[in-house]
């Protein structure tokens, strides 16, 4: 598949189980909310998803390519934003944009123009000479999205992106995202706060290192508003 | 452009723009071997004559002695600085965006390395200059003919940086590195004093310092400010780069970093 598709992934740290027999898959184009309560597991299965950690046990494919056996490949399709801000603040906003691009083996007019489009689309054009030291917590984290975008990648990961934001910037951030699905990006949306998730999202709820329900928003919910599903599911011994 | 030759062109930028940032940084790096060459030697040239040893044809003031010592102690200290600013960015994350690039790592931080030699070198050529604006000048020819011995002697100091990065988890960790490795490799070496001198006072601290990978580095860079190559300094030189960058691999390595976590 195109998409990401993650199977039977354990990881421990030590005697602690961090993650057990962790398997599900997002279509290509499908906007995916990993959502579990702090603890539960999601940033040890970014570090997985991004080679910054890594195991023997599971498979992990980002667009069509396995990240243990063709890690360059796959990590050339992915777009990551993580939790804590990644930007150089002493730098401006496209010098931070074109080391990342270089990162990737971008350089010169093709790097200006997949710059300001990225930025553009993420409404910070006019901000690109600005140091990322003197944008507020909304805008820096539009930067990393946009940085995120410049190689075009199949699978965009973000980290609770919307930690640290007001209401404002956090409806605004997530509907930014969700319309990058139309464009046919798969997107992986780690976060602990249900009013992030669309009924037609679908859904991974991580609680004590397992998956406890996965499909779509609606089709987990039945009727039930996510908040209140997601409390007593948690609620529950994993 | 080459994807190899964009990442590195843009990490050794990175790395030059933040060195310019840090003001501070650059002053203390100049200060630092100015106060040794002009208060310390001062003070100890009577105490601390040397006599007429290789590289040298005739009786040299202690100040010209010392000039290579200082060239590599710049270096010794740039090289911690480099590996203090990986660690200070794990702690903030932006390490991560380097080690997610598709690039292969060893690339990444070989770019790295050459980012921190670059600055090196540019910092013992304004000592250099400075040194001579105050009259201890070297043989013309001699400021070109050390370019190659800079760059092994800053490869193995960066590569030695690299490996406390991946080391050490947390920038307070830093006192013990400099009181652990910089001080003792700088002061156990011929940096200061030859090793005849150290072999009268103690052998087993003549042997230390014959074993230090620091002394060579400065002997190469000594023997190429006077046209002289020494053969065994650089093998030494090149075998300790080679054994550190080996081992900052090795230290970067997300399975090793797993370990670790496990344990």
């Amino acid at each position: 598949m195109s998409g990401l598709s993650v199977s039977n992934l354990n990881f421990d740290y030590g005697p602690k189980s961090a993650l057990k027999n962790i398997t599900f898959e997002v279509a290509a184009g499908q906007f995916c909310a990993l959502l579990g309560p702090n603890g539960a597991g999601k940033s040890t299965l970014f570090g997985l998803l991004t080679r910054l950690l890594t195991t023997p046990e599971g498979s992990i494919m980002i667009a069509g390519h396995d990240l243990a056996t063709a890690p360059r490949h796959a990590l050339a399709k992915l777009g990551i934003v993580f939790q804590q801000s990644t930007l150089d603040l002493d730098l401006s906003v496209r010098q931070n944009l074109s080391y990342f691009a270089a990162l990737h083996g971008i350089s010169g007019r093709d790097a200006a123009v997949r710059i300001d489009a990225a930025l553009d689309k993420l409404g910070m054009l006019e901000r690109a000479h600005e140091k990322a030291r003197a944008l507020n917590g909304g805008h820096r984290r539009r930067a990393e999205i946009a940085r995120a975008l410049i190689h075009n990648p199949a699978v965009l990961l973000l980290d609770e992106p919307t930690v640290g934001l007001d209401a404002a910037a956090r409806a605004s951030i997530t509907e930014h995202v969700h319309s990058l699905t139309d464009e046919g990006t798969t997107v992986l949306w780690s976060t602990h706060l249900t009013d992030e998730v669309s009924p037609d999202d679908q859904l991974v709820i991580l609680h004590r290192a397992q998956v406890l329900a996965q499909g779509t928003c609606k089709g987990i919910c039945n009727n039930t508003p996510l908040a209140e599903k997601f409390l007593t599911l948690t609620a529950a011994p994993a | 452009m080459n994807a190899y030759l964009t990442s590195l062109i843009a990490i050794v930028k990175r790395e030059a723009l933040r060195f310019i940032h840090q003001r501070e940084r650059f002053v203390a790096a100049l200060v630092r071997p100015l106060v040794w060459l002009l208060v310390f030697a001062a003070g100890f040239r009577a105490a601390l004559g040397v006599s007429i040893i290789p590289p040298y044809q005739t009786y040299i003031t202690y100040e010209t002695y010392i000039v290579p010592g200082l060239c590599g102690m710049i270096m010794l200290f740039n090289g911690m600085q480099s590996s203090l600013s990986l660690v200070y960015d794990r702690e903030m994350g932006s390490m991560k965006l380097l080690l997610t690039s598709p690039l292969p790592r060893w690339w990444l931080l070989f770019c790295k390395l050459v980012g921190s030699t670059t600055i090196s070198i540019l910092q013992v050529y304004t000592f250099l200059g400075i040194a001579a604006a105050f009259g201890i000048s070297l043989p013309l020819i001699g400021y070109i003919a050390v370019l190659p011995a800079l760059i092994v002697a800053g490869v193995m100091l960066g590569a030695l940086g690299l490996v406390l990065s991946s080391f050490i988890k947390q920038l307070e960790n830093f006192a013990g590195v400099m009181n652990f490795v910089i001080f003792p490799m700088f002061f156990l070496s011929s940096a200061l004093y030859p090793l005849w001198k150290m072999a009268e006072s103690s052998e087993l601290l003549y042997t230390i310092c014959a074993l230090n990978p620091f002394t060579h580095a400065v002997e190469l860079i000594r023997f190429a400010l006077y046209l002289n190559f020494n053969g065994p300094a650089l093998i030494w030189t090149v075998l300790a780069a080679g054994v550190f960058t080996l081992a900052a691999l090795w230290g970067y390595n997300p399975a090793r970093t797993n370990a670790r976590k496990k344990g």
